[in-house]
């Protein structure tokens, strides 16, 4: 009896929580579908009322969606492409190769984990300026092209090869290029998997980069930008919640598809 | 024939491979971390004149101006308060809904994915979903936004938001790795709920937290979207909501870049302290089993 009772306070607790969490959502899609003007007088409801499925339409047409997603999507891909490649290819070099001063090179590469946005943002700002690149998609991939972390995530992933692997990959004569194509890749693969999803969310998401050189805001705005748009004074806030839930939908159906990938790669991953 | 990894052998030729591998990464950090770093160090010591057409090197003088100036001690305070409210909200409520969801219950999937749901949610799209239901044509009829003693509160708890799925995430994660048989045997020695999460709990968890608590200070020094969004890029009435990093951007023209300098040098070196207290305070307290 008292095993129920507390079983059944749990799912109350659980139920209370989720409700809270889930609250700022719930709301987002009501007020994206009431047109304000039905209840202005009222104060918004806490249900849909008028269910204006025309709205998301109209915040596509107004925030010129269809070329913030695909300019955001571009830029996540190639920053998610870029910084893969450069990341295996260093993370290798550190993994699996001696060379005269590694240990330095190793620090220069650390030490840009502590130098975070905040003190090279206006240096860079000025950067692109001067180059002129304001609004060019090189502008918001460059910086990112590559990332120490990525590099210390996957030189702990080739170490995590067993040596007999490497061993015998040697003794047929396998060369770098080869091994790492071959057998390093491809034995990293659920390391390379999480660590696509956490950049691909971070590139996705990134605001301040953006907002920095992207001045043109009408015709070269990403996702963040045109939100920033939608939602900027004088615009409808049904419409502007309209689009912020509009670019969220990709955002889920990568987590969702990504999240069973993942469990997969984990899971599969041991060593054969 | 390629050695062994990490085996003696150097070869002229395995070297250049591995120069030629760093290269690519090497570059970028110079031209992106490395030089605009000391470029901005180096701005500093200069004082803007004609709006920005010339500049005059001062030495230090700028650096003591700002870094005393009521400006950048605004900024700092208001950095604190968000970073006040976002780092203990964040890890309480994370861990509440972590220890809540760690049961084997039916249906407790669905409460999982309901508590990590706000990881699929930007900083963009959470501050316009907060701009709106903060509102005073909102649901819940709220000024906040519009008041210069919450708007920061306000906009630091649609941060709490956003990070609560990350936290429980990772949170869950450190408690699932706890081993059965020690809570076992703790329950068998009649310890209560609350005894079980003080005593066995948390203190085994401690990395995780300790990780976390890092993470989200790092992220609250960084918060820029938030303010500019929500308060449609003024900062707040009267400035209250000006963390750091909003004022060093406000700080980007030619005019004023050299004082957004400074301010960034003065933000780099708060995060450094903050984080390197944080380490010395808790690295005891740590339970690094």
């Amino acid at each position: 009896m008292a095993e129920r009772l507390s079983r059944a306070g749990v799912y109350v607790a659980l139920i209370v929580a989720a409700a809270i969490v889930l609250f700022p959502i719930y709301m987002a899609f009501v007020q994206a579908l009431s047109p304000p003007g039905l209840y202005a007088s009222r104060g918004t409801p806490l249900y849909p009322v008028g269910w204006d499925w025309d709205v998301f339409s109209r915040a596509w047409d107004r925030g010129n969606l269809a070329s913030a997603i695909g300019r955001s999507l571009v830029v996540t891909g190639l920053i998610v492409v870029v910084q893969l490649v450069t990341s295996v290819l260093s993370a290798y070099a550190f993994a699996f190769i001696d060379f005269p001063f590694k240990r330095l090179l190793f620090a220069v590469f650390l030490a840009t984990m502590l130098l975070p946005i905040e003190v090279t943002l206006l240096g860079n700002v000025v950067t692109i300026r001067q180059w002129g690149w304001i609004d060019s998609t090189a502008a918001l991939v460059l910086p990112t092209a590559a990332a120490a972390f990525g590099t210390f995530l996957l030189r702990q992933a080739f170490l995590g090869i067993p040596g007999e692997v490497r061993e015998a990959a040697v003794l047929d004569g396998v060369g770098d290029m080869g091994f790492l194509v071959r057998f390093a890749i491809p034995l990293a693969r659920p390391v390379i998997a999480s660590y696509t999803v956490v950049t691909a969310l971070t590139a996705w998401g990134a605001y301040l980069w953006h907002r920095a050189v992207i001045v043109d805001t009408a015709g070269s705005a990403t996702v963040p930008i045109a939100l920033r748009t939608l939602a900027s004074s004088g615009s409808d806030g049904n419409i502007a919640l309209a689009g912020a839930l509009i670019v969220s939908a990709p955002v889920v159906l990568v987590l969702i598809v990504f999240q069973r990938a993942l469990v997969k790669g984990l899971t599969a991953g041991a060593v054969k | 024939m390629a050695p062994p990894r990490g085996a003696g052998e150097r070869s002229f030729r395995r070297t250049l491979l591995a120069y030629a591998m760093l290269a690519p990464s090497l570059a970028v950090f110079v031209a992106f971390v490395y030089a605009p770093f000391v470029r901005t160090i180096g701005w500093g010591t200069y004082e803007s004149r004609r709006g920005g057409t010339a500049y005059e090197q001062v030495g230090l003088a700028q650096y003591r101006d700002v870094l005393t100036g009521s400006d950048f001690w605004a900024g700092v305070s208001h950095s604190l308060v968000f970073v006040a409210i976002t780092v203990p909200l964040g890890l309480l409520l994370g861990l509440l809904l972590a220890v809540l969801a760690d049961r084997r219950l039916r249906g407790i999937r669905f409460f999982q994915i309901a508590f990590s749901s706000t990881v699929a949610s930007s900083t963009a799209v959470t501050s316009v979903i907060f701009l709106y239901l903060f509102s005073s044509a909102g649901p819940l009829g709220l000024t906040w936004l519009q008041r210069e003693s919450t708007a920061l509160p306000a906009i630091a708890l649609s941060s709490v938001w956003q990070s609560l799925g990350m936290a429980f995430i990772i949170i869950l994660a450190g408690l699932q790795a706890i081993p059965e048989e020690v809570t076992e045997a703790a329950r068998l020695d009649g310890y209560g709920p609350w005894r079980m999460l003080t005593r066995i709990t948390v203190p085994l968890i401690s990395p995780v937290l300790f990780f976390l608590v890092v993470v989200l200070v790092v992220l609250g020094f960084q918060a820029y979207a938030q303010v500019d969004l929500m308060t449609r890029g003024t900062g707040g009435p009267n400035g209250s909501a000006e963390t750091l990093l909003f004022k060093v951007f406000t700080h980007s023209d030619p005019d004023r870049v050299t004082i957004g300098s400074v301010m960034s040098m003065g933000l780099f070196v708060l995060t450094g302290i903050v984080v390197f207290v944080q380490m010395r305070l808790l690295q005891r307290r740590v339970h690094l089993g």
